[in-house]
């Protein structure tokens, strides 16, 4: 099913004489979720992507603009009729009924010709708990599940009607770092297994990328850039996408452009066209890093850290916004942990020039 | 180790020491009492032991009567007025508009004086010679006849005083429901709502077992409380409910030890006795029913 989301804009109303200001949750949201996709709604807490998922479920409605399913606006129908299946961040599941129950629970509800017998129920329950593997698990109560196992319910029972839009409302942030790799892996293939469109929300950016066959970076209820992970990685639109992708972390300095040189403080970093001179915010990839003993850029060295495949270099460089840069180099490069300085050479396409003011991306050719 | 033991012994002491001496030691003592004859509280003697007192409670008409009227009146105001309250806080939360108001309204009769609001009943179903009393009034506008509510027939007696008694329990039965309901997290409905769930399917599958564990309390309490029920009486019929035929086992308990054919202190602990094996057992019965009905 596909989704396409026009214009999209919820305002929630400013609340008495305190905060008086209405606030925008989703603004002027507009995009399209291709048939049979994973896609990651991302961004840091606050800006708006658990509204824009309920607004798409329906559990909200939108200040303006429309939802359509496939050809189908559903922008006014209540959720029980979009046929969607939502996993909450925490689950929700019934404390008080058993798994079966929990997972048959949405299906008692159909009423008319739609309604199953009792063995159909359990049958498309079975069908479900055996695609998140729960067998065995059916008269537990949530309260005797950890927490992989509840969030496998949730999404068994979000399943069970096969809607046709799956929505996961940071699915993973309850659960401990390596339960959280493995229930990526899962959900990446159930939705595969269902070919079912899904959407999820989450602040975690590895998690979005891992998975996701395209990802959207919101900020303040605002789409910053939609795209294929890799993508947006290598070509971020503003320096506040750059940031917020990629671990570690991208290096930012201030610099300028000057006669067709960047500079970095007073060293000459690269030598590029296309761009007049003015002042720039430089953002370095940790892995656009390559040491060379006559590199133009100079850091003071503080520490390196050794992670087996890769050597992390931390260093520090007065033109850096960041308390320290973090380099990361190949293991087969030995760096003395005694010098005072260590030298880099850039690696042009993992460095990105952005407006100071605005953040928007500079575009440049290096020569 | 014992020297820590000893510590915490000498903490619990205070606490021991007043049950003990307030609740405990009485208890024993009406207990010895029902079984000692024709005990004087005066000189502090007795007849003789044995099961007398007993005997004597359970072939009382005035005894058996009261306990015919506890009954009634538990039956009749538990349920309903557990009911009403349930109903009245499902559509209290359910409200946006001036449910605060409403809340305080509910509550006011629970902050009013028992003896004020019977004064009240009076008014609203008292005849006398000036008035037959609100309620007539409006029975009559209907083109009903006029019943005399506080001196009339027995089931009219019986009306009033387990009206009362549902007026006055509602208010706090409001209150801890609207509360329980409050604190149902909404990630419930908001799941429920998503699975096309109707309405009261919500409120049988999720709200009601939600709040069983408060419903229950409510429920026990109310059995208790309505077993206990002697100044709602009084406060309708005055004093001398023996011969209103509205008597309760507390009040029997009372009149035996002060009142007017008073001073069996030995009849009196029997009774007290016997309203204690039935709360017991009622209770018992409850905790069994409630093992597999509320959740958690």
């Amino acid at each position: 099913m596909r989704i396409l989301l026009q214009n999209l804009t919820k305002k929630f109303p400013g609340r008495g004489k305190k905060s008086p200001e209405e606030v925008i949750a989703v603004n002027d949201f507009t995009f399209e979720i291709p048939d049979g996709k994973l896609i990651g709604l991302l961004g840091p807490s606050g800006c708006g992507k658990s509204t824009a998922l309920n607004l798409i479920c329906g559990l909200q409605k939108p200040t303006a603009g429309k939802i359509f399913f496939g050809e189908d606006d559903v922008t006014d129908l209540p959720p029980e009729h979009r046929g969607v299946g939502l996993v909450f961040q925490n689950y929700a599941l019934y404390p008080h009924l058993t798994v079966l129950k929990n997972i048959t629970f949405p299906l008692e509800n159909l009423r008319g010709a739609d309604r199953l017998t009792r063995e159909e129920m359990e049958k498309r329950a079975l069908e479900a708990a055996g695609l998140v593997q729960l067998e065995g698990l059916m008269d537990r109560k949530p309260s005797e599940l950890s927490g992989g196992q509840q969030q496998r319910v949730a999404i068994a029972r979000a399943l069970v009607k096969t809607p046709k839009v799956l929505l996961l409302d940071e699915p993973l942030s309850n659960l401990d770092a390596r339960l959280r790799l493995q229930t990526r892996e899962e959900i990446r293939r159930i939705q595969r297994q269902t070919g079912v469109t899904t959407v999820f929300v989450t602040h975690d950016q590895e998690e979005a990328m891992s998975i996701s066959d395209m990802i959207v970076v919101m900020k303040e209820g605002v789409v910053q850039q939609i795209g294929r992970p890799q993508e947006v990685y290598d070509q971020p639109v503003n320096l506040f996408v750059a940031k917020f992708l990629g671990t570690p972390p991208i290096n930012v300095f201030r610099g300028k452009v000057s006669g067709g040189r960047l500079y970095i403080g007073s060293e000459a970093v690269l030598s590029l066209s296309d761009v007049p001179d003015q002042e720039v915010t430089l953002g370095i990839r940790p892995e656009g890093f390559i040491l060379r003993e006559d590199g133009p850029l100079s850091c003071d060295l503080t520490r390196v850290e050794v992670m087996g495949r890769d050597v992390s270099v931390v260093s520090t460089h007065p033109c850096s916004e960041n308390l320290s840069i973090r380099s990361i180099i190949n293991a087969e490069n030995t760096v003395d942990p005694d010098a005072e300085k260590v030298r880099f050479a850039l690696k042009p396409r993992k460095l990105y020039l952005f407006h100071p003011r605005t953040g928007e991306r500079i575009p440049f050719t290096a020569e | 180790m014992e020297n820590k033991n000893a510590k915490g012994w000498l903490y619990l002491l205070p606490a021991f020491l007043f049950l003990g001496v307030f609740m405990i030691y009485p208890l024993i003592d009406v207990f010895v009492y029902s079984f000692e004859e024709g005990y004087n509280s005066a000189s502090q003697t007795f007849s003789g032991t044995g099961l007398y007192n007993y005997s004597y409670v359970l072939h009382d008409p005035y005894f058996l009567q009261a306990v015919q009227n506890t009954l009634i009146l538990v039956a009749v105001t538990v349920p309903l007025s557990t009911g009403l309250a349930l109903l009245i806080s499902v559509a209290l939360s359910s409200i946006k508009p001036l449910r605060d108001l409403f809340q305080t309204v509910y509550f006011l009769p629970y902050v009013t004086n028992t003896l004020a609001v019977g004064l009240v009943f009076m008014i609203l179903f008292k005849k006398t010679a000036y008035s037959d009393g609100l309620v007539n009034l409006l029975l009559q506008f209907f083109g009903g006849s006029s019943i005399d509510f506080i001196d009339g027939p027995y089931w009219a007696k019986m009306f009033v005083l387990c009206f009362y008694t549902v007026w006055v329990v509602m208010p706090f039965k409001i209150l801890i429901l609207t509360s329980a309901l409050a604190s149902v997290n909404q990630v419930y409905y908001n799941a429920a709502r998503v699975d096309g769930t109707p309405r009261w399917r919500i409120f049988t599958k999720i709200t009601l077992p939600m709040i069983s564990p408060m419903i229950f309390y409510l429920v026990i309490t109310g059995f208790i409380g309505a077993f206990k029920a002697y100044s709602d009486a009084v406060a309708l019929f005055g004093t001398d409910l023996n011969a209103a035929e509205m008597n309760t086992i507390v009040g029997y308990v009372y009149d035996m030890l002060y009142g007017n054919s008073g001073g069996y202190p030995s009849y009196a602990s029997a009774a007290a006795i016997l309203l204690f094996a039935i709360v017991l057992t009622i209770t018992c019965i409850n905790l069994l029913v409630s093992r597999k009905h509320v959740h958690y």
